[in-house]
């Protein structure tokens, strides 16, 4: 029994699909996430990787198909052409455990960053306050601005924000982080400490999906890699495999195109 | 003109002082809190709720405060056996509720339209953050969209405030004594306009120069993360 639940996904996606009016962006997507999976969510714009990332917490409402979260079926209600949130309170604790790192920080502006990372311990967890803004204290250690705690987000360079909204993230004790193209708004010399963080969380062992560009980290980091087009998985195996010896000859040319860059 | 006299007149119109402010409080507390609720009306999406709202506004702006503070002090007298049974002509009946009530509703529908041009100036993005972290409903307004509306909204709502100070100068008209009716009584007495109305308007400015400063301190100790930084800069900063 215990077997069985450590075996569970703790992501699970089947055949999910989204359209937005007329254009359909997902296709039908299933995929599993395993414990301390890193999965490297790969494809061209518009190839829906976004979409599938933000279906997860349900930013997207899918149009049809399920999500399994942590074992647990999001709870969804036909509503006109697609579907609807059911339950409220039961999305609210899945986008707590499954925390995600938007491309532009997002971090609210009107708080210090020691407050943006135990707004949501407190309030939505409801943790003791003087627990979660040492736990805070720890996290922006970890990360490497602990100086910053009385900062506000607009007086960080956006690296130093990237790694605070990470912070954020980890604030929440998620069970798995989704990251949203985390260095594509960093300056390219900003990119390196925001990558850094993220390999170290990968290398703890935590469960994280990460749509990215960064190719070198992909190969490097995830223990797998999904390459997504046209809202289809194209290609879906162990990173070192797949980069090695793709499958799909679609795979292979978006490997070398962004590789001569 | 007489400056002995401008004094005199100064020290006798501060006895309106209190009274003008408190019918200032009184309306900007209550237009405070009926403008957010119009606000949150607006731009609640739902055209049961939309609808009302925008003709209130409509309604309230498109008319003179002066012939809204006579229809509810004069215009209700002719409904006094229904208000009678209701129980509100004892409200309906003072000249002091009857100008609170009309000053209020006007600085409510003027206020809305800051409060929702401030709500609608909240990052989608920073709302997307608090829905992502577990917030929804009254918490992620409480804690995420209100603070930073109201921040925004906070340096055209001290405008509303300083309006609100010059409009209680209009129930003088219902028989109120503040200011301006202890200004009109007192040219009635002395038929010396200028001197008594320069102190009038001596005593509006000098209340609205330390509102002013209030809320421009207010501002100052509410939004540190927007301190010392260029809007350029800060865009930049973002990157």
């Amino acid at each position: 029994m215990i077997e069985g639940a450590a075996m569970q996904p703790v992501i699970s996606l089947r055949n999910l699909r989204k359209s937005f009016g007329a254009l359909e962006v997902l296709k039908g997507i299933s995929l599993d996430a395993h414990k301390g999976d890193v999965i490297a969510i790969l494809g061209s714009s518009g190839s829906g990787k976004s979409t599938m990332l933000r279906c997860i917490n349900m930013l997207e409402i899918p149009t049809a198909g399920e999500v399994v979260v942590t074992g647990e079926s999001v709870k969804l209600k036909k509503q006109g052409d697609g579907l609807a949130i059911a339950d409220r309170r039961q999305i609210d604790g899945i986008r707590a455990r499954a925390a995600m790192v938007f491309q532009s920080f997002n971090l609210w502006s009107h708080m210090t960053i020691l407050e943006n990372l135990v707004e949501a311990p407190i309030h939505v967890q409801r943790r003791p306050r003087a627990e979660c803004i040492a736990e805070a204290m720890a996290l922006l250690e970890k990360v490497g601005i602990a100086d910053k705690r009385d900062a506000y987000p607009a007086h960080l360079s956006g690296g130093q924000q990237q790694r605070a909204a990470i912070a954020r993230a980890l604030a929440m004790h998620p069970q798995v982080m989704l990251f949203d193209e985390p260095t594509s708004a960093l300056d390219p010399e900003r990119v390196g400490e925001v990558l850094a963080v993220m390999r170290a969380l990968a290398n703890e062992g935590r469960t994280m999906l990460l749509v990215t560009h960064e190719i070198a980290f992909a190969r490097d980091v995830a223990t797998r890699v999904v390459f997504l087009h046209e809202g289809l998985i194209e290609e879906d195996g162990p990173a070192d495999e797949v980069f090695r010896n793709p499958k799909s000859e679609r795979f292979r040319k978006f490997i070398s195109n962004t590789q001569h860059r | 003109m007489d400056p002995r006299f401008v004094y005199d007149s100064f020290v006798q119109l501060l006895a309106g002082v209190p009274l003008t402010l408190e019918l200032t409080a009184f309306a900007f507390a209550l237009g405070l809190l009926l403008a957010v609720l119009i606000a949150l009306m607006q731009i609640s999406g739902l055209r049961i709720l939309r609808i009302p709202a925008g003709a209130y506004v409509f309604a309230i702006r498109g008319t003179p405060l002066l012939v809204q503070i006579f229809l509810i002090y004069y215009g209700l007298g002719q409904f006094r056996p229904t208000l009678q049974s209701l129980g509100l002509w004892q409200f309906f009946r003072e000249a002091y509720w009857c100008g609170i009530l009309a000053l209020s509703l006007n600085s409510a529908a003027y206020g809305s339209e800051v409060l929702r041009g401030g709500l609608q100036s909240v990052s989608k993005r920073e709302i997307e953050a608090g829905r992502a972290c577990g917030m929804s409903g009254l918490l992620l307004y409480r804690r995420i969209i209100l603070p930073l509306a109201l921040r925004q909204s906070l340096p055209a709502y001290g405008n509303e405030l300083i309006l609100m100070v010059k409009a209680t100068s209009l129930v003088s008209i219902i028989t109120m004594m503040e200011v301006t009716g202890i200004a009109a009584r007192l040219i009635s007495e002395t038929y010396r306009p200028v001197e008594v109305f320069i102190a009038a308007g001596t005593i509006y400015l000098i209340i609205n120069f330390l509102l002013t400063r209030a809320v421009s301190m207010l501002d100052w100790w509410l939004t540190p993360h927007l301190r010392g930084m260029s809007t350029i800069g800060k865009a930049e900063q973002a990157k």
